[in-house]
């Protein structure tokens, strides 16, 4: 514990900012910049930051990869779910209008559901990449 | 480490031209990520490189023709800021005058991501899903991989 203290210190102090910032630009994303490939750009880099300092050890338990490859898949499969969905009640592929009873409230959940989406693919992959290129030795 | 600088640069330069959503990622995934993913990519390789197996030329022809197709295909491109571009006129318009009220979301970047280019952004995401499986297969943990071989 005695090597990196001040960086340790300072990175136990971060990381949930930088989480909770990813959650901001993750659900704001409709009103401010930001999105889903941002919103699990940032939330990955937070526990990139996690593991650089704590080691990759630590990390893994935090983060399972079997959990990661599960949530990846998932996130596709929420985008994909969506688009059935509004195939199913009656519109297009991806069309959220038909979604909710007013046209633009169904793109509004429509939005916010495969920006979820995305922002749990991009996390997890990124994550996924990241934690398979420094897990590799020689 | 300068990939990781021009990346941060070109952030400001997005910033200053008021493009935030792309700032944004520029920022997080050219100038964080991929600064940290060269840095342990590094890690893996070694010093020297060894000897090429195959010969070069039949790659390099390949290289070279797709090259030339890409360079000729850059040719029929508007000019750089040209306001008659086909890409001002066709749907960007429209985007601008009808997204308010067709999708009623505030930031207009948004919206055509999401809602009018859904597909796009669907491709993207099966994109970066698709690199994180080739990873996987390609460098995952040894360890996984004897074990099946002794099971098969």
């Amino acid at each position: 514990m005695g090597k990196h203290l001040v960086l340790r210190l300072v990175a136990k102090i971060f990381i949930p900012l930088i989480l909770l910032f990813a959650l901001y630009v993750q659900f704001h994303g409709d009103y401010g910049p930001g999105g889903g490939f941002q919103a699990g750009v940032i939330f990955a880099a937070a526990f990139i930051l996690y593991a650089l300092l704590f080691g990759l050890d630590h990390a893994r338990t935090v983060m399972p990869p079997a959990l990661l490859q599960t949530v990846a898949a998932l996130g596709v499969l929420l985008y994909g779910g969506v688009g059935v969905a509004s195939m199913l009640l009656g519109g297009n592929y991806l069309d959220y209008s038909v979604l909710a009873e007013d046209p633009v409230h169904g793109q509004h959940l429509g939005i916010l559901l495969i920006e979820l989406g995305v922002g749990l693919t991009v996390a997890s992959v990124m994550m996924v990449i990241f934690f398979t290129f420094t897990g590799r030795r020689g | 480490m300068l990939f990781g600088i021009y990346s941060l640069l070109s952030a400001g330069i997005f910033l200053v031209l008021d493009a935030l959503d792309v700032a944004f990622i520029e920022a997080a995934v050219g100038a964080g990520i991929s600064t940290v993913l060269m840095l342990s990519t590094l890690a893996l390789t070694e010093r020297k490189e060894k000897e090429p197996r195959h010969k070069a030329v039949l790659p390099l022809l390949v290289v070279l023709v797709t090259g030339a197709a890409l360079v000729y295909g850059t040719l029929d491109m508007p000019d750089f800021g040209d306001p008659k571009a086909p890409v001002h006129q066709h749907v960007a318009p429209r985007y601008i005058q009808q997204s308010p009220a067709e999708i009623g979301v505030p930031n207009m970047v948004t919206s055509v991501l999401a809602s009018y280019r859904g597909y796009d952004t669907l491709g993207e995401v099966t994109v970066i899903f698709t690199a994180g499986v080739g990873v996987l297969a390609l460098i995952a943990d040894r360890r996984r991989t004897r074990r099946r071989r002794r099971r098969g």
